[in-house]
């Protein structure tokens, strides 16, 4: 499969050619190796150092000192385990809200094609046009006061799951896939008297699960990425993100145990990551850019 | 709420795209049936819907609003332009406005360039493509509490990685995040660590369209290394490339999270505060949401010009 690229095979088929590849090669793994790798390796190693080593110059390679009781203390002082319940209960309660009505919408304009379709369509396609930090002190006051049902979101995982859903990058990337998938089989189902639901259900679904897993994948990511907004909406401590409540306890836990603190709420979203690479890279690139 | 990383035309763009069918609606013409298939297709709408109304469309209106309203203790009074007053006068205004064009400058030489360049390279090699890809993706999954404390720890003028590296290597140590020169630079160089990953995907794929035979007419003609990147790569992927340009203006005058976690927000000698922190501190921090909304509105207009080339753009990409 080999495509040319700016270097001709002829090229790299010298004996020189060959050389160079091969430093060059060598050059950049380690150097992208060192870059990308190099921290978070300190991260996860300096989590074991304890107190005194964590800090020494030259810092160590290997840590000398070996002590996993920081990430028990990390564990526990900061309460990982209730941060990480949250940030669990956030996301997959955003990923089924996204799930069921983003799904539910972008079937809608894509196969039952409503009266004002367009417009709703074109309205929530807006929305990405204007900068989200704009919008973050009104969404605030929303979330404050909901109008027309008067409630006070604050504190309460409606203030994440229910944003979350509009997500106007996600129907749309559903509506474009639903957009593909042949009329003559929805035709056929509702034929044989299949209600929208069951079509839905029984074909949509079943061929939608690439788009499904994509979505399903960016919906989770983006609430453990998620700073400012749960900072904002969250702030009892006992409700609180990974990402807020590390933050919140940075400055009393000593250097190591945040490290080792840093390390377990990094490990969720690379674990996710490490097994679903090959989704989450075909989401990012989906489609071949025309070149 | 952070902006999604990726190019909503790009990622959604299917390699077996058709132009949507508009054909006339399903037969079956009789008016009660047109309204029961409108109100099942409505039924299946109604709850994305009224989350955008709520969540997205009404605080758009209302964040209009609050840009010319004050809110004194529960009471909404008109002061017409007063919030802009109010903005304008601040001291701090033109300093976030320098620094956010600072960010977005050094952030598009760093954000923009460094992603093309390390996506070239991967390009050209044979071997270890998915580990290289796979490194330079790490990052951005990371959340960003952990990969900007990591960062201040790498900066730490004491014990901080970096130092050590200049010092082996000769250079003076630097005071990195409480140099107030340097510490914009250092905000980017972690804001480019951790966000490049989707960029240098994006480019990869479109490098990966480029059609080989190009190359090969710019050898003929005689031409060396640096022209068929210039004559061939760059024209090849111009409008992804310009595309990516306008993402990042768009996303770097937004950068927040960055600065507020790395130097607390104002930095040394206010030398970090951007225009979004700026509004945070506005509304969160002296409760004056119409000073805030009056900021986000020129944010909002500056903004909307970008926003606008990109749809365009996109638009003729589609075609």
């Amino acid at each position: 499969m080999s495509t040319r690229t700016l270097i001709s095979p002829a090229q790299l088929a010298r004996p020189r050619g060959k050389i160079l590849y091969w430093v060059t090669f060598g050059g950049v793994v380690t150097l992208f190796t060192v870059v990308f790798l190099g921290p978070m390796y300190w991260m996860v190693s300096s989590g074991f150092k304890d107190t005194q080593e964590v800090v020494r110059t030259p810092p160590t390679l290997v840590p000398e000192s070996f002590e996993p009781d920081n990430y028990a203390q990390a564990w526990n002082v900061m309460d990982l385990a209730g941060l990480l319940g949250n940030t669990l209960y956030y996301a997959f309660g955003a990923l089924a809200f996204q799930l069921v009505l983003d799904v539910a919408a972008a079937y809608s304009l894509s196969k039952l094609r409503p009266v004002f379709g367009k417009a709703i369509l074109g309205m929530m396609l807006a929305t990405l046009m204007i900068p989200a930090t704009v919008l973050v002190v009104p969404q605030y006051l929303t979330v404050l006061d909901v109008p027309v049902f008067e409630r006070n979101l604050l504190n309460t995982p409606w203030a994440i799951w229910l944003p979350s859903v509009t997500n106007a990058f996600n129907i749309f990337l559903l509506k474009r896939f639903f957009d593909s998938i042949p009329k003559e089989l929805l035709d056929a189902a509702s034929m044989d008297g299949a209600s929208p639901m069951r079509t839905l259900r029984s074909i949509v679904l079943p061929i939608s699960r690439p788009i499904l897993g994509v979505v399903s994948i960016f919906a989770i990511v983006g609430v453990w990425k998620d700073f400012l907004w749960p900072m904002l909406t969250l702030p009892d401590p006992a409700k609180q993100t990974l990402n807020v409540g590390i933050y919140s306890l940075s400055n009393g836990v000593p250097v190591n145990v945040l490290i080792a603190a840093l390390t377990m709420a990094s490990l969720p979203t690379l674990i996710i990551f490490l097994i679903f690479q090959r989704n989450i890279m075909s989401g990012l690139t989906a489609g071949g850019l025309k070149g | 709420m952070s902006a999604p990383s990726l190019t909503p035309s790009k990622a959604a763009r299917s390699r077996h795209d058709r132009p949507p069918v508009d054909g006339p609606p399903p037969p079956g013409g009789s008016f009660t049936r047109s309204l029961k298939r409108n109100l099942t297709a409505h039924g299946f709408l109604i709850g994305a819907v009224l989350c955008f109304a709520i969540f997205s469309w009404y605080p758009m209106v209302r964040e209009f609003f609050l840009a010319f309203q004050k809110t004194d203790q529960g009471e909404v009074s008109w002061v017409g332009l007063d919030n802009l007053e109010t903005v304008f006068n601040d001291p701090a205004f033109w300093q976030a406005w320098r620094n956010t064009l600072l960010f977005t400058v050094l952030a598009l030489v760093f954000g923009f360039a460094v992603p093309f360049v390390v996506a070239l390279v991967i390009n050209e090699l044979r071997h270890g493509k998915g580990y290289l890809r796979l490194l330079v993706y790490l990052p951005v999954m990371l959340p960003p509490v952990a990969a900007v404390l990591l960062f201040k720890y790498l900066y730490d003028p004491g014990y901080g990685l970096l130092n050590e590296v200049f010092g082996a290597v000769g250079l003076p140590e630097q005071q990195w995040l409480q140099d107030p020169d340097l510490s914009m630079l250092s905000v980017v160089i972690a804001s480019t660590w951790m966000n490049m990953g989707g960029a240098a995907l994006i480019y990869l794929a479109a490098l990966q369209g480029i059609p080989g035979e190009l190359y090969e007419a710019a050898e003929l003609d005689g031409a060396g290394l640096l022209r068929k990147v210039w004559h061939v790569t760059i024209p090849q992927t111009r409008l992804i490339l310009s595309l990516m340009l306008l993402m990042q203006v768009i996303a770097t005058m937004q950068v927040f999270v960055e600065p507020f976690l790395l130097t607390g927000g104002a930095g040394p000698e206010g030398s970090t505060t951007t225009v979004v922190y700026l509004i945070y501190q506005y509304a969160f921090n002296f409760n004056n949401y119409g000073a805030a909304a009056a900021l986000g509105l020129l944010l909002l207009v500056l903004l909307a010009g970008f926003s606008a080339a990109y749809v365009k753009l996109s638009r003729a990409e589609d075609e």
